[in-house]
């Protein structure tokens, strides 16, 4: 007998199990490279659902415990990088470095852990990501596969604004529902009640600061 | 004892110069009516006991202060313990908690209160009636504690209701919460029945409800009680290092 050691998930080979399950979804392997180690699988929103009830369903993996799902909020990047390019100047060619500034679009994103209580093996970390952090705020919730998602999937909506499809209840879970914003995003901007502040310092001395100057002004 | 014999002759001099005094007692100029407290414990010595019905009245409230069952967080266990054998807050006549706010005459406010509890924890306060008192229990309910700088929790359950004691602790242990309550105890113990001082019961101009804040868009609305506010921190406010800019050299 004795205690039983969790199996570590071969990725690959679900990787390789998913897309020869499900014809023509995209999946994605993130490589974790921290010593942890603990990679995932970027799914494509749109096989996100079939591919769920898979990875519950399959004899293999049975996957039938999502223990943890969170969200994460990857701003818009801007990377420059400096290149060498030739160029005219007075009538002679010469090297010039030029810096290229490349905008990646930032995305909200949906983590879902996995385990198998039947395999005792696990996690599968699952990965989602929205087209972007503005409009395009939509996945599909995997509610309806595994029931203890439901809360978590509403504390995202929540706090960082992802719209799960196919969620059959989703409200507000934490803030009410007069809230506009999401305040886990990294934009969030909070409401600034710094008027009273006896031994303010770093950044509530800054927030204390114009809180009173507003205070003055009304 | 020795020493109150002694005294004794002195007194009882004394208190024939004054008996006059004491049958018609001096009228002081806030309207209330005073005794001399030393003469007061002397003709309780002569088995004479003497009380005004602001004293009787306020004796009768500071020892049947009834509180309201109502716990926020982890601050409700200290309160919890208070009330249990071992500390035993019924010493002070405080073992009734009612399950009403329509019974209670005190309101611990036990922990972090959040922006979202906030209205609900005020519209409680005005469901009690008057006299009411409230202790702000732990750092959350006197200005939003550990979690200050978080969006969700509301710095200071005083920016809406008027609190009578506040109690720092992290949570504060039963004795901080017994003498929180022994304060209060004084406090009501030396409130008088007339003049501009007199408790807001007693006094018809005087609120007794307070605005509920609404759940707005981005915050609670209004996100302060202005005029409660201005009562309580405008002093604070001008006072000196309030923005950490006036250093004490300045002073």
């Amino acid at each position: 007998m004795g205690r039983t050691r969790r199996v570590k998930m071969d990725l690959k080979k679900i990787k390789s199990d998913i897309e020869a399950a499900i014809p023509g979804c995209r999946v994605q392997l993130v490589v974790n490279g921290s010593p942890s180690g603990q990679h995932s699988l970027l799914l494509d929103r749109e096989h996100a659902l079939e591919v769920a009830k898979f990875l519950r369903d399959d004899p293999g993996l049975h996957l039938d415990y999502c223990s943890n799902v969170t969200g994460v909020d990857w701003l818009d990047t801007e990377t420059s990088e400096k290149v060498k390019v030739k160029q005219l100047v007075e009538g002679v060619e010469q090297e010039v470095e030029e810096v290229r500034k490349t905008r990646t679009p930032g995305y909200l994103e949906c983590v879902y852990h996995l385990y198998s209580m039947e395999k005792k093996h696990g996690p599968l970390v699952l990965r989602l990501r929205t087209r972007n952090r503005t409009d395009q705020i939509t996945l599909p919730s995997f509610t309806p596969i595994w029931r203890s998602a439901e809360f978590q999937e509403r504390e995202i909506f929540d706090l960082y604004g992802i719209v799960f499809e196919g969620h059959p209840d989703l409200r507000r879970i934490l803030m009410w529902d007069e809230f506009e914003d999401h305040p886990m995003r990294k934009d969030y901007v909070e409401p600034n009640d710094y008027e009273y502040e006896p031994t303010p310092h770093d950044a509530v001395l800054e927030k204390s600061r114009q809180a009173r100057a507003i205070e003055g002004q009304g | 004892m020795a020493k109150g014999h002694l005294n004794l002759g002195v007194t009882i001099s004394w208190l024939t110069q004054n008996f006059l005094d004491c049958v018609q007692p001096s009228r002081v100029a806030s309207g209330t009516v005073k005794m001399d407290p030393d003469l007061k414990i002397e003709l309780g010595r002569q088995g004479i006991f003497t009380t005004t019905l602001e004293e009787l009245y306020n004796w009768g409230r500071k020892s049947s202060v009834w509180p309201l069952t109502f716990g926020l967080a982890c601050c409700a266990i200290e309160m919890i313990a208070t009330t249990m054998a071992r500390y035993d807050l019924a010493r002070f006549g405080a073992e009734v908690f009612r399950p009403s706010p329509r019974q209670a005459d005190l309101m611990i406010v036990a922990g972090t209160v959040t922006k979202k509890m906030a209205p609900q924890v005020v519209r409680l306060y005005n469901q009690m009636p008057e006299p009411k008192y409230v202790i702000a229990m732990g750092a959350c309910a006197i200005s939003g504690g550990p979690f200050k700088q978080g969006y969700n929790v509301l710095k200071g359950i005083d920016r809406y209701i008027p609190v009578d004691v506040h109690i720092p602790g992290c949570p504060p242990r039963p004795e901080a919460l017994m003498d929180a309550f022994i304060t209060l105890q004084k406090k009501i113990e030396a409130q008088s029945l007339t003049g501009a001082e007199r408790p807001r019961h007693l006094n018809a101009d005087a609120p007794s409800e307070f605005v509920v804040p609404q759940y707005g868009a981005h915050d609670l609305e209004p996100a302060k009680n202005v005029k409660l506010w201005n009562i309580i921190y405008k002093t604070a406010a001008n006072g000196p290092n309030t923005t950490g800019e006036d250093g004490p050299e300045k002073d």
